[in-house]
């Protein structure tokens, strides 16, 4: 349908030029104006995404849709986007949630609406640059420019201690990623090219790997978040407009694992079969540790945060799990080992659903009685049924109820860490208890017993703009928990190929 | 010797200023008070027309005019290009601050324009007396400059103290250059190269080295390099803002070209030992810049800090010391001066009449007030801190990568450290103007030309961050 147009590039500047539009139409007078241009032009940018998913060729693994120019000849650095089997469904989904939390700030975003939804719009176009970009140094460009956006949205939109949850969030990053760049540059001395496919395949000494394998890792063990580099993200999620949150856990925590897969394993494979038992042991952490933090949340915002980092410790688990599954030859090899990616890459878009789902129920909540404490709810059944209808559902997904896109993912990566070593899958199977018991004991003090208090007895069920954004959402946790296929498919291809990858030991090649 | 030897063409741009600066202080003693525009018009329109003259003739090689004092070569056209061009921005925003602050006076003009001669003395020179007089016709306007505003207090406490450090360190100078004399024999750039690369024996280049060490001390001195930099916030603070524009600005090219032509291109054979020298500078610079910075509550003086950092960073591309590491420099500094100009311009916007908006405070809520210049000034914040898509981070990726490039990885992983502690205070502004409420709801007024030209100014840092190509290859190609 869109063959001959250059989609990425579409993709990546309609929105940021959008963005800009919506920007300069300014605050003054009536803004339904610009709530309208930035919905059509998020709704353009998920229909173009779509464009991505039918002409897709599942059964190759190079990158498709590529797109190359010269940018900065003196560094060698290009305007180079293209996907793959990764970075296709990752941006799909950055166009669809972005269509969603433009709708969920319609009405409740008062306060200077136009810069409010060019924040959005223009984050969504360096987040899909992010996902399409095949220069690192590019890459890079995308990767912080996306924090200048959500640094205004938390601290202009935000709540109480926004200022506090923002500047944390913004220097956290930023420490993580400088230490990237310096790696970069490095590389670029060493093989003479920002091309990430270039890196993927340059020789480098055991030692090399190692200082760039934890340069990496700083930047996206931050971005995950992985424990104990976590700290920031309860804060930026508490104080966070529920767009905000929505946009931080559904789609930026999957851009640091998507680091993992386009550097860190491929570039230093080495030193990442090297350091794996540690990333593993902190991916486990996370999953029971943080786990068992949620349970004792008061705020829901925070609990839901928290369940990110746990579901997240899942997405890094799988990855890495990778190198002592194919070193493991007794078991099924290499089967095993896509099982544990495919099932961190499903994991990562059940988990941009389902949390962004969370979010917006929250907001829900918020919106009417502004105040996200546990305590303050009880018996909301009584008064929001179609409400409570979709807030159980979406809980329940969260737990990782069969059926939901939620179980998929774990259980994928479950069954992968038997593989490997069945302590492994003992522990990460402890969040299938874990996380129904933090669900669920929410829901119940949230939706159920008496009505707890006269703000209560106010409430109203959500509206036909809320009511939308939650079908929506239902649909796609429903369809990826029952009919997954489709999108392993789109991935295998690219799945087989990196693991191909990274069992060749770049040592040899010197 | 005829006069065609002379080459007197090739110094046009820097005659026609002094003339101009000349012309200006003859009329402007006819002129009304109330018809001192024309004194501004005309220094606009000399500025204007020297860059043409510069433009319009572009040299591929070097060459000398005035018995090789004179140099004119790629380089010293971009950067007096620059510098002229910064200075008709200076001059844009300060003329209704000036008037606000009933200082709009010729004399204001006159020692810019000869202050600008000055330093494009400096950029051209072959010759250390050629240097030392570009460099002190540049200095002793400045210092009149700061003390302009004769009944501040302030100013005059500035003045100085920029006086009497300014006066030792062109003295160390003086010292380093007559100690290099003696030795080479010359005064020539180009001489001294060859005496430095015939010292074979010991007694003389620890000779070199001693007057070396005098020449480092002073030029860090008028860079504002730790541990030189008193002066620094003391006289960016104590300044009338447009002359702190003028201090922070332009003078950064000149000092450039002086390290360019002094060790460089003179003393090129020391750099193994000018570079142990500059690597403490450039260390200490971002540490103490960096650190300090946070603590200040005064916007002039956190840009003076900010300044000594960005200086240190400068400095890492000359310890590189190749052709990639001068013209990172030279990109980070043109960066810098387009940087520093925005956000003077910026602070020079706010201010009105008995106000001089330099207090990080008043900036409480600016996107209240007026969200095109607080978005302006986001940009400005977030190229300093060096966060993509600003000119800013292309140019750390410059000086990073220039280091990188000579196996000194670990003085990059230095320099990042501390820009993470510079992102602090830059992002503070960014939360006082957009997170805080607003405490003074007068609306902003200034005429158009400022409007413009400040919307050019901010603008241009995001666009030649989005396509950095151009100004990269143009800073390669003068190293060429």
């Amino acid at each position: 349908m869109f063959a001959d147009l250059p989609l990425l590039s579409l993709l990546v500047w309609l929105p940021i030029l959008g963005g800009m539009a919506v920007l300069l139409s300014g605050d003054k007078g009536d803004s339904t104006g610009v709530r309208v241009l930035a919905l059509v032009i998020s709704v353009a940018t998920f229909v173009l995404s779509l464009g991505l998913f039918t002409g897709f060729d599942s059964s190759i693994s190079a990158m498709q849709f590529e797109e190359m120019a010269a940018w900065i000849p003196a560094f060698n650095i290009n305007y180079h986007l293209g996907v793959d089997g990764f970075s296709m469904p990752l941006i799909i989904l950055t166009a669809f949630t972005s269509i969603l939390v433009i709708i969920a700030g319609w009405d409740v975003i008062q306060k200077k609406p136009a810069q409010y939804m060019a924040s959005f719009l223009i984050m969504e176009g360096l987040m899909i640059g992010v996902f399409a970009a095949l220069d690192a140094m590019f890459f890079y460009v995308f990767w912080e420019a996306m924090l200048v956006p959500m640094f205004i949205l938390i601290g202009v939109w935000g709540g109480v201690r926004r200022v506090y949850a923002t500047l944390k969030f913004f220097i956290y990053t930023f420490i993580g990623s400088v230490f990237m760049l310096v790696a970069l540059i490095y590389m670029y001395y060493q093989g003479g090219s920002f091309e990430i496919l270039d890196m993927q395949h340059m020789p480098l000494s055991m030692q090399e790997q190692t200082f760039i394998f934890f340069a990496f890792l700083m930047a996206f063990a931050v971005k995950v978040p992985m424990w104990p580099v976590h700290t920031w993200l309860p804060d930026a999620h508490v104080e966070a407009p529920t767009g905000g949150s929505v946009i931080l856990a559904a789609i930026m925590l999957k851009i640091g694992a998507y680091g993992f897969i386009r550097f860190s394993m491929p570039i230093a494979p080495d030193a990442a079969q090297h350091f794996d038992w540690l990333i593993i042991l902190m991916s486990l952490i996370a999953v029971v540790y943080i786990g068992f933090v949620a349970l004792i949340q008061k705020d829901m915002k925070k609990l839901v945060a928290y369940s990110s980092i746990a579901h997240m410790g899942f997405v890094t688990l799988g990855l890495f799990l990778v190198f002592q599954i194919s070193s493991n030859p007794a078991k099924i090899g290499g089967h095993g080992a896509a099982l544990a990616v495919e099932g961190a890459m499903i994991q990562m878009i059940s988990h941009g659903f389902i949390s962004g789902a969370m979010f917006l129920m929250i907001g829900v909540l918020y919106d009417r009685m502004h105040t996200r404490e546990i305590m303050a709810y009880g018996g909301v059944v009584h008064k929001m049924p179609i409400f409570t209808g979709f807030a159980v559902f979406f809980s329940m997904a969260n737990a990782g109820l069969p059926g939901t896109s939620g179980f998929v993912g774990e259980f994928m990566v479950i069954i992968a860490a038997f593989h490997a070593n069945f302590w492994y899958a003992f522990l990460a199977a402890m969040t299938l208890i874990l996380g129904a018991a933090y669900t669920l004991w929410m829901v119940k003090r949230v939706f159920y017993g008496q009505v707890a208090n006269d703000s209560v007895r106010a409430l109203t069920d959500i509206n036909a703009r809320e009511l939308s954004i939650m079908a929506m959402l239902a649909v796609a946790v429903l369809v990826l928990g029952l009919w997954p296929a489709p999108v392993i498919d789109i991935m295998h291809a690219t799945v087989e190929n990196f693991l191909q990858h990274i069992s060749v030991t770049k040592l040899s090649l010197n | 010797m005829s006069l065609d030897s002379l080459n007197v063409a090739l110094a046009l741009p820097e005659i026609f200023l002094l003339v101009m600066a000349c012309l200006v202080l003859v009329i402007d003693v006819y002129l009304p008070a109330e018809k001192r525009n024309f004194s501004y018009v005309l220094t606009q329109i000399s500025l204007i027309v020297a860059l043409v003259l510069i433009v319009s003739s572009p040299v591929e090689t070097r060459q000398l005019a005035f018995n090789d004092l004179f140099i004119r070569d790629p380089m010293a056209n971009a950067l007096k290009s620059f510098i002229l061009m910064i200075s008709f921005g200076i001059f844009v925003y300060s003329r209704e601050y000036l008037l606000d602050r009933n200082i709009f006076k010729g004399e204001f003009y006159v020692l810019s324009l000869f202050s600008i001669v000055g330093m494009m003395l400096m950029v051209s020179a072959n010759n250390m007396l050629m240097l030392y007089l570009g460099l002190e016709l540049l200095s002793l306007c400045l210092y009149a400059l700061v003390a302009f505003n004769r009944d501040d207090g302030n100013a005059s406490e500035a003045a100085m103290k920029y006086f009497v450090l300014g006066a030792l360190a062109s003295g160390m100078l003086l010292y380093g250059m007559s100690i290099l004399y003696g030795l080479s024999g010359s005064l020539q750039f180009s001489e001294i190269a060859t005496a430095v690369g015939n010292s074979s024996d010991t007694a003389q280049h620890i000779g070199m080295i001693f007057a070396l060490v005098f020449i480092v001390v002073a030029l860090a001195f008028k860079l504002g390099a730790v541990p030189f930099h008193m002066w620094v916030p003391d006289v960016y603070q104590g300044s009338p803002t447009a002359v702190t524009s003028l201090i922070g600005t332009a003078p950064k090219l000149a000092g450039f070209a002086m390290i360019m032509r002094l060790m460089v291109e003179g003393l090129g054979g020391l750099q193994t030992d000018w570079q142990q020298m500059l690597i403490v500078l450039a260390i200490l610079s971002m540490a103490v810049g960096n650190i300090v910075a946070i603590a200040q509550t005064n916007l002039k003086r956190m840009l003076a800090y900010s300044t000594i950092s960005h200086v240190g960073f400068i400095l890492l591309g000359f310890i590189a010391g190749t052709a990639e590491g001068y013209s990172s420099a030279m990109f980070y500094t043109i960066t810098y001066a387009l940087m520093a100009l925005g956000s003077f311009g910026i602070i020079m916007l706010m201010a009105k009449k008995g106000f001089e908006a330099d207090n990080i405070s008043d900036y409480s809520g600016l996107n209240q007030r007026s969200p095109w210049f607080a978005f302006i000034m986001l940009i400005l914040m977030f190229s300093m801190a060096g966060v993509p898509p600003t000119l800013g981070f292309w140019a750390k990726l410059a000086v990073l990568s220039a280091v990188v490039d000579v196996n000194m990885t670990w003085l990059a992983v230095v320099a990042v450290a501390f820009s993470i502690i510079g992102l602090f205070y830059y992002l503070r502004i960014i939360k006082v103007m957009y997170f805080d409420e607003v405490t003074d709801e007068t609306p902003i007024e200034c005429g158009r030309d400022m409007q413009i030209t400040l919307s050019a100014n901010g603008l241009a840092i995001l666009a030649l961050g989005v396509y950095p190509a151009s100004l990269m290859a143009l800073c390669i190609a003068v190293f060429a």
